[in-house]
């Protein structure tokens, strides 16, 4: 599985906002099939660099490689990446003049026009099943959803592409716990059954406890560690102590085991 | 890079229908074709020559599946894929919910119905809307502390002041226009003189006050709309509630008596612009002297003719206000609700003000004004 080559592979990343340096040499490979938990404080550039992976920002220097095509260099590259990655934005980004179906419809439609409108319709309706969303969901709009309900639905169009490669700027906050536990779950069975690769976001522990397989830490301008939870949680740096062992980490972390025991 | 997928019915064993290539988004119209092309029967699927799967390829295999009555369970899969299936499987389906849909006629009368109801309620809600508001007058004007001053003078400002230039150019244009228009009647009777009679009377009348009236509902309704609609849209109206205040004193009255005020005083400007638009054009093109203008004008101008005008005034303004406001309180949570009600108060009190306004003509008309 390691020998494969990395999903993701970033060189050298350099992102600045005029003279205020975001990241800079900063190195990462997400590789295939895993779910990766990139945590960090406040301003580190969690979500800037998600923008820069799905090139939204173009960066000031380095190189990234997603799915083996250059960001920003070829255009054709960029459309097969298009259509094999899926994002989740923090509110859902839900087009609110469409209905969820609609919304899920959306991406069937830009990338593959030929399909016939019952088929789109019935593969837009299994994407709303996917996520655990009622079926009268998918004829609600957006502003009718709670934002649990929302934060599915924008899972389901980011699935819509059945991608191999899934982008979630924190998907739980904001779920209440049961929401929350509830929302992990669902990405581990997609995972599992899907195959996905994961790039998420979070603040929220109990979900890096529970589903992600390696943490990265954004610390001083680049990714200061990368490993398994046990392992970062041992580095020594006192952001990281601090939020691994706090009285958070160690409620999240007990959970864990007794879900493991039990 | 991927494998097309196919289909082949096994040639030993004609029962068997087997599977392969890739079952992925990127080949599905292809696919879909060819599952639908097939039309022999077959009573056990091999799906194990399948490359790669994804949910896509998974839901049309199970409607395969489906239409050759193949219990889902008995199709054979790569073991990576048994849990594809079975997820896309579980995952509780309910088809035919697009068969509900009712025919197209009946869809466009059960539209016309739900607009009619729709208007009907509107109707009720700007009723109910006057009530709550003079209840809160009422109750809450005696109470000096209830006078938000800063709040008035700022609308007045917002809504008298600066509309003052744009009803005045208009007023004027309109004037000299109707002017121009009782001239080239009137020419041909020798009754050019009566274009003085004409303007007075439609702008004293009915032109000064409507012309203010439109305007506003354009630029002040609109403006009360956003404005409320944004509050309520941030959940600022809510915090007005908790914070134990009434929203109704906060923000509707100011707005309704900085326009109760203003919207005559307009009207006043606008009379004034439109007959100076009537004397500019007699007296320069009609060859009617300033003089014999203004004696013409003191010969026609009754008072009643004046107040017939100024007592709408408050009417329109009332409607504008109400409007407004009432539009701005039913904005949902979205920014594109903002734009529907702003868009809906503006033809609201547009129409009411004309509605009204002939409504009015007809009455004074009655009673011989």
């Amino acid at each position: 599985m390691s020998d494969q080559p990395p999903v993701i592979k970033i060189r050298d990343l350099k992102n600045a906002f005029g003279t205020q340096v975001v990241h800079e040499g900063l190195d990462l490979d997400v590789r295939r099939g895993e779910i990766l938990g990139v945590v960090g404080g406040s301003g580190t550039g969690k979500s800037v660099l998600m923008r820069a992976i799905l090139g939204l920002r173009p960066p000031q220097d380095g190189s990234v490689e997603v799915l083996g095509h250059t960001i920003d260099r070829d255009e054709r590259g960029e459309a097969m990446m298009r259509r094999r990655t899926g994002v989740l934005f923090q509110d859902g980004a839900l087009f609110s003049s469409l209905t969820v179906a609609e919304n899920v419809e959306v991406p069937l439609k830009a990338h593959y026009p030929e399909l016939p409108a019952a088929l789109r319709s019935d593969l837009a309706r299994l994407r709303v099943r996917l996520v655990g969303l009622p079926e009268a969901a998918a004829d609600k709009y957006p502003s009718e959803l709670s934002g649990g309900m929302r934060k599915r639905a924008g899972l389901a169009r980011a699935l819509a592409l059945d991608p191999d490669l899934l982008f979630l700027d924190e998907p739980t906050a904001g779920l209440d716990p049961i929401g929350a536990a509830a929302f992990d779950q669902l990405l581990l069975t997609l995972r599992n059954a899907l195959g996905l690769t994961v790039f998420l976001i979070t603040h929220d522990l109990d979900t890096l406890y529970a589903i992600c397989d390696r943490v990265a830490v954004l610390a001083n301008r680049k990714i200061h560690v990368i490993g398994t939870i046990d392992e970062v949680a041992a580095s020594e740096n006192d952001w990281i102590r601090e939020y691994f062992h706090g009285p958070r980490a160690r409620a999240a972390q007990s959970a864990r085991e007794r879900n493991e025991t039990g | 890079m991927s494998e097309r997928p196919w289909l082949t019915l096994d040639e030993q064993q004609t029962d068997t229908l087997t599977l392969g290539g890739d079952w992925q988004l990127v080949h599905l119209g292809e696919l879909d074709r060819a599952v639908d092309a097939f039309r022999q029967r077959a009573s056990h699927l091999d799906a194990s020559s399948i490359g790669r799967l994804d949910a896509s390829g998974a839901l049309l295999l199970l409607k395969l599946a489906n239409r050759l009555g193949i219990d889902a369970d008995t199709i054979e899969l790569k073991s990576e894929h048994q849990a594809l299936l079975e997820t896309v499987q579980s995952s509780p389906s309910s088809t035919g919910g697009d068969s509900k849909r009712l025919p197209a006629w009946t869809r466009g009368l059960a539209a016309i119905g739900a607009a009619v109801t729709a208007q009907f309620e509107q109707i009720l809600r700007l009723l109910g809307f006057l009530g709550l508001t003079l209840q809160t007058a009422l109750k809450a004007l005696p109470q000096p502390s209830n006078w938000k001053l800063t709040s008035i003078v700022h609308h007045m400002q917002q809504t008298g002041l600066g509309a003052l230039p744009l009803v005045v150019l208009l007023s004027f244009l309109v004037g000299a226009v109707v002017a121009f228009l009782g001239a080239t009647v009137l020419r041909d009777f020798g009754a050019e003189l009566f274009v003085v009679d004409l303007t007075v009377i439609a702008f004293l009348r009915e032109m000064g006050v409507l012309l203010t009236a439109i305007l506003l509902a354009g630029r002040t309704a609109s403006a009360f709309t956003a404005q409320i609609g944004t509050m309520k849209s941030r959940e600022e109206i809510d915090a007005i509630r908790t914070i134990g205040l009434d929203p109704m004193v906060l923000l509707v009255l100011p707005r309704l008596i900085a326009l109760l005020i203003m919207l005559p005083i307009l009207t006043v400007f606008a009379m004034a612009a439109g007959l100076g638009g009537g004397l500019v054009v007699s007296a320069t093109v009609l060859d009617i002297p300033a003089e014999l203008y203004f004696t013409r004008m003191h010969e026609v101008v009754q008072l009643r003719h004046y107040l017939v005008g100024l007592i709408k005034a408050p009417l329109f303004a009332v409607v504008i206000a109400l409007v407004g406001c009432l539009e701005g309180f039913k904005v949902g949570g979205t920014a594109q609700s903002v734009g529907e009600r702003t868009t809906s108060a503006v033809v609201q009190s547009i129409s009411l003000v004309i509605v009204i306004n002939a409504a009015a003509a007809v009455f004074f008309m009655q009673i011989g004004w």
